[in-house]
């Protein structure tokens, strides 16, 4: 049972090619190795999606031109389209072929904290590279390092209006402009300290001004501009930063303060207790997480031991839903059926797995805002919900060939999770097919 | 659970797939009003002055050289200045009974720029013109629902599958995509219901999506159609509003051709509602918004680009319709709004607090500041029948 419960509580689920892991060693162990599926299944890094953008924009404006030029912007625009289809294959192959999953489903945990929505601008169909560029490498060592990868990327800067931001004192801001809140609101409220973490509207506001230099350049990538910044130093969380001088540096100062500061631990440890246990976590685990946080000054890696450490970890009730990118992966990793979508049209990965998701209400890049996904179970299975899975499932395993025998099948998906009632369904449906859909619709399926 | 059948499933949920959900008489007493609101948003911009040609305005015409505008290009006359798009055609009958009105040169209070995102947003927050924030957002529905004495979960309903933000907010309220198809064969509906009898949330949804996805005979072929007619099944149960949305409206290319093929659609569903609804068309409003207008002129490939004055389409049996309502604030280059668009003379969101204060009762105060913060209502325009 444990090692089931290691494969599906914090892996991407059960594989007839991967043994699951034994328990918390060995689901730290894989996370130690290098990141193969990453290299193996490659996703565009952020700057030639960049320069993608920069040429969709060009030709975007010359459409009207003529023939040709229509032509050639549809073309540009079809492939921005069909990357952020790839990506989410991509991310699919990646969870379904892993020898754990752990590191995909913490890239996604962080992914969703650091949440940034696919739009207009640098965020056209690019928001996948931010994933994989600043988080998913950082996901195990330093929280510090993640959060300044994550809030200095040019994605955030532009999610959160960063790059519209000029001190109203700097050079720049005596010809008009402001500071504009939303990052920094943010980074104390959702990224770091939590809603209760002590932080006031002037730590909001000392902290905007201190940001002020983060912008976006001509490239797309993040810029210091010293004419944007405004004078003087500002006071965040009772710490002065930055004096006359512009200087970045200061802004590394104050992410790598907020990241070990006692309600950041307390913050993020519960939250990754609760995605990853139960949505009322023990409080226990929650502090001795918190209390490793400290002690090694946000090792991520140490904070996920012990929550791995804690009995609370290897509790057989299943209480959280499986989100759909989650359910989606675990299903095409139970059935070994990642190979599939090797020599797929983008039309294919459009039409069954990126529309479904949408319909689960998990639309691929675009979580709801800067909060990312909600946790609780009940958010995803409504009666539009469950139905667009249902759906799904029934799609799915019409791709399925050879359809499994669905008595061995439940014990390869599910393992001793298997209910009585899940068996019985699964051996009195009436065809193959409806037995495998019936598994994977089971609640011990879509469950961890 | 052998040898029990999904029929008897249901039965013994105390419904059948074609009464779901049962419906009490309790919940319609706990409402005070009997009223039916059902909000359809045209996403993409939809053209008013196509919608409704304003071709009694001399300058028309020279903005729009290549549009068929008034009757002498076959489109029907309404008021002896206003001419109806061909696609809305099939609701005159609708217009002559008083069940179809116009609002025209109404916006939102977006002026900052045109962009159908922040414009959609704009609408379905029910802002003063800012693009509501990323976080915490809500839609004026919603913020309606608790104003709303009785309101429970199935108060109201969003339809269909695109993202619905005047509906979202801390208020519970339903929703459903009626093109889910849940074809399951009945045993193997049943095994389900088996498997999910020891969880309740999956078995609670489980129920509420079978029977829901029974609940409408799939219409075939005409887009939107399905969207109506289960608005409509919900609104003959306890459900008093229904919000939806139809897309496809950008219309900068070859308009004439989109926009026949958008009001078509229209058209179908409204009447397909009014059928529906049997008696209850009687107090039921639709009203039908857009993010902004389009320009007044037409472009270079034969369509129009983002505007800001549009307008409003009012349709239901609680409507005294047959009138279009606003003032019109004329095509010389002038009168424009940045000699490009139509003038707003009101704001669109006035005709919508005036209508939920006739369908609801809603106060006025309640209205202006927390349904649509920062609105004026001005004068009554007497939208109710």
């Amino acid at each position: 049972m444990k090692s089931t419960l290691a494969a599906i509580r914090f892996g991407t689920g059960l594989s007839p090619d991967h043994a699951p892991p034994a328990g918390a060693a060995a689901i730290l162990a894989d996370l130690d190795g290098p990141d193969t599926a990453a290299a193996t299944f490659a996703i565009v890094p952020w700057s030639a999606r960049m320069a993608t953008i920069q040429d969709f924009g060009r030709r975007r404006r010359e459409r009207r031109d003529g023939d040709a030029q229509m032509e050639a912007f549809r073309v540009v625009n079809r492939r921005l389209s069909d990357g952020y289809h790839r990506d989410l294959m991509q991310t699919l192959r990646r969870a379904a072929t892993a020898p754990v999953g752990f590191r995909d489903r913490l890239a996604w945990f962080w992914a969703g904290h650091f949440a940034v929505a696919d739009g207009a601008g640098h965020l056209r169909r690019s928001v996948g590279s931010y994933h994989d560029g600043a988080i998913r490498p950082n996901v195990s060592g330093r929280f510090a390092d993640l959060l300044r990868a994550a809030v200095t990327h040019p994605a955030m800067l532009a999610y959160l209006d960063q790059s519209r931001s000029i001190g109203p004192n700097s050079p720049r801001g005596r010809r008009g402009g402001g500071v504009n809140e939303n990052l920094a609101r943010e980074v104390l409220e959702l990224h770091t300290l939590g809603v209760d973490g002590g932080y006031d509207q002037t730590d909001v506001r000392q902290l905007s001004e201190l940001l002020t230099g983060l912008g976006i350049d001509r490239n797309g990538k993040t810029t210091f501009r010293a004419s944007f910044v405004e004078p003087g130093s500002e006071t965040v969380m009772g710490r002065a930063y930055g004096g006359d001088t512009p200087n970045r540096h200061d802004i590394a100062e104050v992410l790598e303060d907020l990241s070990v500061h006692p309600a950041t631990a307390r913050h993020l440890s519960r939250k990754l207790a609760v995605h990853f246990i139960a949505d009322v976590p023990p409080a226990d685990m929650v502090e001795a997480m918190a209390a490793t946080w400290a002690r090694t000054g946000g090792m991520l890696r140490a904070v996920y031991a012990t929550m791995l450490d804690h009995p609370a970890a290897w509790d057989p009730e299943l209480r959280k839903a499986r989100k759909p990118l989650d359910m989606v992966a675990a299903a095409l990793r139970a059935t070994g059926s990642a190979g599939r979508l090797s020599d797929q049209p983008m039309k294919f990965v459009r039409d069954n797995l990126t529309s479904p998701l949408e319909r689960m209400g998990q639309p691929w890049l675009r979580p709801p805002g800067p909060d990312g996904w909600p946790e609780e179970a009940a958010a995803w299975i409504t009666p539009q919900g469950l139905a667009a899975r249902l759906d799904w499932i029934t799609d799915f395993v019409g791709w399925l060939d050879p359809v499994p025998d669905p008595r061995a099948f439940v014990d390869t998906a599910l393992g001793p999770l298997a209910g009585p009632r899940t068996r019985f369904a699964a051996d009195a449906a009436e065809d193959r097919a409806a037995g495998v859909g019936l598994i994977l619709a089971s609640p011990n399926f879509q469950r961890r | 659970m052998a040898g029990l059948n999904r029929r008897d499933v249901l039965t013994m949920l105390g419904c059948s797939a074609a009464a779901w959900p049962l419906t009490t008489p309790m919940a319609f007493a706990a409402l005070p009003s009997d009223n039916r609101l059902v909000v359809v948003v045209l996403r993409g911009a939809m053209d008013g002055m196509d919608a409704l040609r304003p071709y009694g305005d001399p300058h028309l015409a020279t903005l729009r050289p290549d549009f068929a505008l008034g009757p002498q290009s076959g489109a029907t006359d309404l008021t002896g200045f206003h001419a109806l798009h061909p696609g809305l055609g099939p609701l005159l009958p609708l217009w002559r009974a008083g069940d179809l009105g116009f609002v025209q040169a109404v916006s939102t209070p977006y002026r900052s720029g045109r962009s159908h995102f922040d414009g959609q947003d704009i609408l379905e927050a029910g802002t003063a013109g800012d693009v509501p924030p990323l976080r915490g957002r809500d839609g004026w529905l919603n913020r309606l629902l608790p104003l709303i004495p009785g309101a429970h979960g199935r108060t109201a309903f969003a339809v269909g599958r695109d993202e619905m933000l005047i509906l979202r907010g801390p208020a519970n309220h339903a929703s459903w995509a009626p093109d889910a198809r849940l074809d399951l064969a009945p045993a193997t509906a049943d095994l389900l219901l088996h498997s999910y009898h020891d969880d309740t949330l999956f078995r609670e949804s489980a129920e509420t999506a079978l029977g829901l996805s029974g609940s409408v005979a799939q219409v075939a072929g005409k887009r939107g159609q399905e969207l109506f007619a289960f608005a409509a099944g919900q609104l003959m149960q306890d459900a008093r509003i229904a919000a939806l949305s139809l897309g496809g409206w950008d219309s900068h290319r070859q308009q004439e051709r989109q926009l026949q093929r958008g009001f078509t659609a229209l058209s179908a569903g409204l009447l397909r509602l009014r059928d529906d609804l049997g008696p209850v068309w009687d107090k039921t409003m639709v009203v039908v918004m857009t993010e902004f207008g389009r320009t007044a002129f037409q472009n270079g490939t034969q369509g129009t680009d983002h505007g800001t004055g549009g307008t409003m389409i009012l349709a239901g049996g609680a409507l005294r319709g047959g009138k279009v309502w606003g003032d019109w604030p004329g095509l010389a280059e002038v009168q424009l709004l940045d000699r490009r668009d139509l003038m707003p003379t009101r704001d669109v969101r006035a005709y919508a607090a005036w209508a939920l204060h006739g369908l609801f009762g809603t106060g006025h105060a309640a209205l202006s500041s927390v349904v649509f913060p920062g609105l004026d209502m001005g004068p009554d325009p007497g939208l109710m029948a």
